[in-house]
C-alpha cells in the first residue's frame, strides 16, 4: 500500500489537499497516477467522500431535523427524531447536482416530499438495507476497491453491500436487485460502469430523493491524483426525471497506513427496531437506564 | 425469504449435469497454472464448495471412498432430487395440524422443496481421491476429543440460551435465520459446505489483497498479504482478522481475533475460546480446483489440532446478490407465529 503517511484528512483539510494538487500542474498530477501492468490507471484502495451529500444532494440550508413538524413559528423536529437533538440536525450542503436542482416529474416530487415527512418509517438506511446506486458511493462510511486485470469488485463498509462490476456484459440483469448488476468498461483512464436492473426500494440521500426501478446509472471514475478520483454519476430514469442528470463530487484516498475496511454489519443493530415488538417480553421504553 | 436467482440456476445446471458428469472436467492434461501479472497463481473466478461429503465421518469408515460407494450415494442423492422435482398432486390434503413430522427447516408444516436446494450431489473428490469425509486428521475423520474447558464453555453457552425460549427474542434465532451470516460456517473460516444452499464464492486478487466474497451474506473477507498488523483487540471483526503470505504456489491464510457472536455458534466453533486459531492454505490444483485445507488450532478447546481439505470446484454462471435480510419475513413470522401460539395457549 501507500508508503504516504498522512493520518485521515479531515474534511476541510482533504479539500484543502485538493486545492492544492489542483493548482499544481495538471500533466505533473496525472503523471503520478498508479497504474497495473495493464496500464490502466489503478483504483486499488480505500475511498470515502467527504460532504454532505449522504444527507441530500440539493443544495440545502442546514435545518434541525431530517423529519419535521409544523411548530407555532417554525417547523421543529418530529418525535420520531427528537431526541437525537443536533446530532440529527442536518448540516448545510453546497449540493452534488450538477445543475442544482433534480428534475422531478410533479408526481415524483410530490413523493420526495411525502418521504421527507415520513422519514424515520421510510429511509431504508434506518433498516439497514442494502444502499443501492448511486448512495452506496457517498454514504458516510468509506468502500474498497479490488482492481484486476479481469475483475472489479467493491466492497462497502456499510451493510457489507457488495458490487461486482462484470468487466464482460452478461447481458441484461436476471433479476431487479438492491445494488443492480454492472458491467464496466474503460474510456481512456476513465472506468465506466453502467448499472441497471435496480429494484425502486433504495434512495439517494436521506432527504428522500428516489427513483424506479427503470434507473439506469452510468458512472465515471477518473483517477486525478494517486488520492483523488473524480466521480461523476448519470442518472436516467423517465419514471421519475424529466432529464437524465448527474451528480459529480471527488473521492478521497485513505492514506493511513493501518487504514481498513471496516465491518458493519448493521442487521443486528436494527433488530430491536424491527422485531423488539415481537419479543415473549418486549423492552418498553427502551431509554437505556 | 430466501429465494436467489442462482439456486434456480444451480437447481437447473444440477439437472443438466447430472452425477459424475462434471467431476470429469478438472482430469484434463497438460494443465499449466494461471498466474496474475506479478507471477502468483490466479485464485480468482466464482467458485463453489458444495458436496455431499459430510464434515465428519461416521466411525469406522475409511477416509477413501471405492467408486462403487460413490456411484451408490451420488444416484442416491440423485433418486431424491428426481422424486422432489415430480409434480406434486394438486389434489393432495392439506398437511395435518401440527405438521407431518417431518424435521429440519420444514418445521414439520412444509418448507422449500427440492428447488430451493443445492446440497451438494456430488461425493468430495480430492487430489484424485473419493473422500468420505472433509476432517483428515484426526485420522478417524472427527472431531478430536474436547477438553474440559470446551465442555464447560459448550455448557455455559447452552444455559445462557435456556434462560429464554428459543422464539423468545430475534438473539435466540440463528445467525442465518436473522440474515447475519450463512448457515453452517460457509463464510468461515474454515468455509465450509453448508449442505443447504449456495455454497458459492467470488474470489478477486491484487497483489497486497486476496478478496473473498461469500454469496450468503453477501460477506466480503479482507485478507491482506504481508507480515500481520492485526486489529486492536477491542474490535472483533466476524469472519476474524486475517493475513496472508505465499509459500510458493500456495496461499497460506491466519485468522484470529473472531467475533464472540462467531465463535459461539454450535457446529465447528462449538466450545471455542478467543484464543481461535484458523490456518488456511490455498492451492491450485487444475483449471477448475482449488484445493483449500484448513486447520484448527485452540489448545484450551481440542487436545490436538485437527485438519480438513476441501475441493473448491469453478461455478459457471454469476453469483447473484443474496439481499437476506431485506426480505426476511421468516423472521418477522417466527416470532410473531411464537406470540399467536402464546396467546392461543393462554386462552386469549
Amino acid at each position: 500500500m501507500s508508503s504516504h503517511r498522512t493520518p485521515l484528512l479531515t474534511a476541510s483539510g482533504a479539500s484543502l489537499v485538493a486545492l492544492l494538487v489542483s493548482a499544481l500542474v495538471p500533466s505533473a498530477a496525472e503523471a503520478q497516477i498508479p497504474r497495473g501492468a495493464d496500464g490502466r490507471p489503478d483504483l486499488n484502495g480505500l475511498w470515502q467522500a467527504l460532504g454532505n451529500a449522504h444527507w441530500d444532494i440539493e443544495p440545502h440550508q442546514a435545518r434541525a431535523a431530517l423529519q419535521l413538524q409544523e411548530g407555532p413559528l417554525t417547523p421543529v423536529p418530529a418525535k420520531a427524531v427528537l431526541s437525537f437533538g443536533a446530532v440529527g440536525s442536518v448540516p448545510a450542503g453546497l449540493g452534488v447536482v450538477v445543475g442544482g436542482e433534480i428534475p422531478y416529474l410533479p408526481e415524483a416530487r410530490a413523493r420526495r416530499i411525502e418521504n421527507q415527512a415520513l422519514w424515520s418509517e421510510r429511509d431504508p438506511e434506518i433498516k439497514c438495507y442494502l444502499p443501492g446506486v448511486p448512495r452506496a458511493t457517498y454514504m458516510p462510511y468509506p468502500f474498497q476497491i479490488f482492481q484486476s486485470a479481469q475483475a472489479f469488485f467493491i466492497a462497502y463498509e456499510y451493510a457489507s453491500a457488495v458490487r461486482n462490476v462484470y468487466m464482460e456484459d452478461p447481458g441484461p440483469p436476471q433479476v431487479d436487485s438492491w445494488m443492480g448488476q454492472s458491467v464496466g468498461h474503460w474510456e481512456g483512464d476513465t472506468f465506466v460502469v453502467v448499472a441497471n436492473g435496480f429494484n425502486d426500494q433504495t434512495w439517494f440521500d436521506r432527504a428522500g430523493n428516489h427513483h424506479s426501478y427503470q434507473m439506469v446509472v452510468t458512472e465515471r471514475y477518473t483517477m486525478t491524483s494517486p488520492y483523488h478520483i473524480m466521480y461523476e454519476a448519470t442518472i436516467e430514469d423517465e419514471l421519475t426525471f424529466t432529464r437524465p442528470w448527474t451528480i459529480r463530487m471527488p473521492l478521497y484516498k485513505h492514506v493511513a497506513e493501518n487504514a481498513r475496511l471496516g465491518q458493519f454489519k448493521c442487521v443486528e443493530f436494527v433488530e430491536e427496531l424491527m422485531y423488539g415488538e415481537l419479543r415473549k417480553r418486549p423492552i418498553g421504553s427502551g431509554d437505556g437506564r | 425469504m430466501r429465494s436467489s436467482a442462482s439456486i434456480l440456476t444451480l437447481a437447473l445446471m444440477a439437472v443438466a449435469a447430472g452425477p459424475l458428469a462434471t467431476q470429469a472436467l478438472g482430469q484434463a492434461t497438460g494443465w499449466v497454472m494461471p498466474r496474475t501479472a506479478d507471477g502468483r497463481p490466479d485464485l480468482q473466478g466464482n467458485w463453489t464448495n458444495a458436496t455431499m461429503t459430510p464434515i465428519q465421518r461416521p466411525e469406522g469408515v475409511g477416509l477413501a471412498l471405492p467408486v462403487d460407494e460413490v456411484e451408490r450415494r451420488e444416484q442416491g442423492r440423485w433418486d431424491r432430487i428426481q422424486r422432489g422435482a415430480e409434480a406434486s398432486d394438486p389434489d393432495r390434503e392439506a398437511p395435518p395440524v401440527g405438521g407431518d413430522g417431518s424435521t429440519g427447516a420444514a418445521g414439520g408444516v412444509g418448507g422449500y422443496n427440492n428447488f430451493w436446494i443445492d446440497a451438494g450431489n456430488q461425493v468430495a473428490m480430492y487430489n484424485g481421491e473419493y473422500r468420505s469425509s472433509l476432517i483428515v486428521d484426526p485420522p478417524d475423520g472427527r472431531y478430536p476429543p474436547r477438553t474440559e474447558a470446551a465442555r464447560a464453555r459448550i455448557a455455559e453457552r447452552r444455559a445462557v440460551r435456556r434462560q429464554h425460549g428459543q422464539y423468545d427474542n430475534p438473539e435466540n434465532r440463528p445467525l442465518a435465520e436473522r440474515c447475519i451470516l450463512s448457515f453452517g460456517s460457509n463464510g468461515g473460516p474454515p468455509m465450509l459446505p453448508n449442505y443447504f444452499y449456495n455454497n458459492n464464492y467470488t474470489i478477486v486478487q491484487t497483489p497486497d489483497h486476496i478478496m473473498i466474497m461469500t454469496e450468503m451474506v453477501h460477506d466480503v473477507r479482507i485478507i491482506r498479504i504481508g507480515t500481520p498488523n492485526p486489529l486492536p483487540g477491542e474490535i472483533e471483526p466476524y469472519f476474524g482478522d486475517s493475513w496472508g503470505h505465499w509459500e510458493g504456489d500456495t496461499l497460506v491464510v491466519e485468522t484470529m481475533n473472531y467475533h464472540p457472536t462467531q465463535i459461539a455458534q454450535v457446529g465447528v466453533f462449538a466450545g471455542t475460546s478467543k484464543d481461535l486459531k484458523v490456518t488456511e492454505r490455498f492451492t491450485r490444483a487444475d483449471e477448475n480446483t482449488i484445493n483449500y485445507e484448513f486447520t484448527m488450532e485452540d489448545p484450551s478447546t481440542w487436545t490436538e489440532t485437527w485438519s480438513g481439505e476441501v475441493p473448491f470446484k469453478r461455478l459457471p454462471g454469476q453469483v447473484y446478490e443474496y439481499a437476506c435480510h431485506e426480505g426476511n419475513y421468516a423472521l418477522f413470522n417466527v416470532l410473531s407465529g411464537a406470540r399467536a401460539q402464546e396467546r392461543r395457549d393462554n386462552g386469549r
